[in-house]
């Protein structure tokens, strides 16, 4: 009660709902992330009372966690890497004509991951926050293994093809300078290149470049995707919801348990949380071609992740991504002390930030919805003026994150393979799945066999990492048991 | 082209490109006193590239099915990469709003036939809005 009592404070409404609708208008834009704009407002905050400050910023931070899913939705250009599994489904409803209904339900599995998100804060921040901290090298390999072993879950026809593009996404993961022994890698002589290949790079060439020019090849394409008609297309149905009721648990547990972790971010819970999806669902075969579970579980994953991070980061003062890195270093210029005395020592502010977070939600809710039809309307865009556009949005995205020529060089190329990938049939996402995920798993494991001296067995021997090692060896057989099943039931039949 | 054929030198250049890694990691430190080293992690996925590209091709030569790829209409794609690849060399020199500008009515003009004027004004408009949101409202620096 004391939270809401701070937060509902006409002042602090106030800077939530800036903070909210900034976040959504950094969401929308591709490479203005929340950390550039965090960043950009902290010398302002310095004349706000610090409730109301905090109270914004982090407005900014979840704020774009929801905009971020609708370029992705809508021209198949992820905002940012966590909106890269809201792509796989989400821009197919777009072309089925159900832009309205993947938004819709983009922002319902938002509200409801991002409420999950802020009641795991109230019920469980000091345990969870502890928990984190058992977490070493080897648990953190194996999760990036159970990461990178939805790769079985996300392959089109061929697994052979989708292991070679999460490889090929593994070596562009590794090019730059290894931080361990600074040595430079498959760097070709660039200095561009030592800093290694920023993902939203690669992201919007495989995914934007890539799809533009691939809608390129038909001439008299007067629409670029088909707008939704009737009240039916432009929001969620009662079917949608009900399809996706599992999705938005999934998304809301699966998003928070992995935010909690200081590291994993929310680009790893969207992949785990659409693979699990995908996993259990009915209809498996329907995913990538526009089911509307596979946009709610994502983007509940990437919402709830932003109530996760906040636990290491005002209880340990660990941050655990470059936005919760900003913001705690906004709170120590405030003359906080993030860690285990913070929420004893500023329960006001700590509980004020909670219930703000939970209001914040609910006026994105209603902010977004409204806007839903509103965003549809993109659609309607001739294509001959919606693809140069998309292209100057991708070129601007990528340059205004890096301020690289290169990175634009970059672009063109990666859009030219994301283009070759769909003509020989290769799955995207595993290559992007690879390079998310390939740094921080060679990272662990180097550090894991530091710490056992060169022993392999210290992976299995720690019962978390153990358990996860098992999890993603099951995962990766399963297409091997599914191919077991069907020659048996073949040989009954004969 | 046949899926099968696509398929074979796709492969190959995977191959290459697995060898290619596996010669680069060797001479790099595989493991050193601290653990391993920076050869260490490259040298496996390299050896697995290497090994799933002779797979493919290995399956592209035994079972080469009859599927094809169509390539009606790549020329068209490829022709909007060349613009987008020219349109980039030239942001150093033009910057980004000559640039954007010239792409978008290339696109508009020679890929969907569009008439000039409409080209002209679609080049313009686009032009005019990225400068209004991007340099003028957020403050973000364009190429």
């Amino acid at each position: 009660m004391q939270g809401f009592a701070v937060a509902l404070q006409p002042m602090n409404l106030l800077w939530c709902f800036v903070g909210v609708v900034l976040g959504t208008v950094v969401g929308v834009m591709p490479g203005l992330g929340p950390p550039a704009t965090i960043a950009m407002l902290l010398p302002l905050t310095f004349l706000m009372n610090p409730a109301s400050a905090i109270i914004m910023l982090a407005g900014i931070y979840y704020g774009a966690k929801y905009g971020g899913s609708t370029t992705s939705i809508l021209l198949n250009v992820p905002g940012e890497s966590a909106s890269v599994a809201t792509c796989f489904d989400g821009y197919q409803m777009a072309r089925n004509g159900r832009a309205g209904a993947a938004l819709g339900i983009a922002a319902i599995a938002s509200f409801i991951a991002g409420t999950v998100g802020v009641i795991g804060i109230m019920l469980v921040a000091p345990p969870l926050a502890r928990m984190a901290l058992a977490f070493s090298s080897p648990e953190y390999f194996a999760l990036m293994a159970l990461g990178l072993a939805m790769v079985v879950l996300l392959a089109g026809r061929s697994m052979v093809k989708a292991l070679l593009a999460t490889l090929v996404g593994l070596w562009l993961a590794g090019i730059g300078t290894d931080l361990f022994s600074q040595t430079s890698r498959f760097t070709f002589g660039r200095m561009e290149l030592l800093s290694g290949i920023d993902f939203v790079v690669v992201a919007i060439g495989v995914f934007a470049i890539g799809e533009v020019l691939a809608n390129m090849e038909g001439r008299e394409a007067a629409k670029a995707l088909p707008v939704p008609k009737g009240w039916r297309n432009l929001l969620p149905t009662l079917q949608d919801l009900k399809d996706s009721r599992f999705a938005f648990l999934n998304g809301s547990v699966v998003g928070f348990l992995i935010g909690v972790l200081p590291g994993a971010g929310s680009t790893i819970a969207s992949f785990i949380s659409y693979g699990l999806e995908k996993a259990v669902s009915r209809r498996p075969e329907q995913f990538g071609k526009g089911v509307v579970e596979g946009v709610a579980a994502p983007e509940g994953a990437n919402n709830a992740e932003t109530g996760g991070a906040l636990i290491p980061m005002l209880t340990l003062g660990i941050p655990g991504s470059s936005t919760t890195a900003v913001l705690l270093a906004a709170l120590v210029l405030w003359g906080f002390k993030p860690g285990p005395l913070f929420i004893p020592e500023n329960p006001a502010l700590f509980w004020g930030l909670v219930a703000s977070m939970y209001i914040g939600n609910l006026m994105l809710l209603v902010l977004n919805m409204p806007l839903v039809p509103l965003f549809a309307q993109v659609l309607r865009t001739p294509a001959y003026i919606l693809y140069p556009v998309i292209l100057g949005i991708a070129m601007v995205g990528v340059y205004s994150t890096s301020g690289s020529l290169f990175d634009v060089w970059l672009l063109a190329g990666f859009g030219l393979l994301g283009y070759l990938m769909r003509k020989l049939d290769y799955p995207s996402a595993p290559l992007i799945l690879g390079l998310v995920l390939g740094g921080a798993m060679e990272r662990a494991l180097r550090q894991s066999l530091m710490m056992s001296d060169g022993h392999v067995s210290i992976l299995v021997s720690r019962p978390v990492s153990a358990v996860m090692l098992s999890l993603a060896l099951l995962i990766l057989l399963m297409p091997v048991f599914g191919k077991i099943n069907r020659w048996r039931l073949q040989a009954l039949e004969k | 082209m046949r899926a099968a054929k696509a398929d074979f030198w796709s492969g190959l250049a995977l191959g290459g490109l697995g060898g290619f890694i596996i010669v680069q990691a060797s001479r790099w430190e595989y493991l050193g006193a601290d653990g391993p080293g920076p050869g260490f992690f490259p040298l496996w996925y390299g050896i697995a590239m290497a090994a799933l590209s002779l797979a493919l091709v290995f399956f592209s030569v035994t079972k080469p099915g009859s599927e094809r790829i169509n390539w009606d209409g790549a020329g068209r794609a490829f022709t909007t990469w060349l613009a987008l690849a020219v349109s980039v060399a030239l942001l150093k020199v033009l910057g980004f709003l000559v640039c954007f500008a010239a792409l978008t009515f290339f696109i508009v003009a020679v890929m969907y036939r569009r008439p000039l004027w409409v080209a002209a004004a679609v080049a313009i408009g686009a032009t005019a809005a990225f400068y209004l949101v991007f340099p003028f409202a957020l403050g973000v620096k364009l190429p």
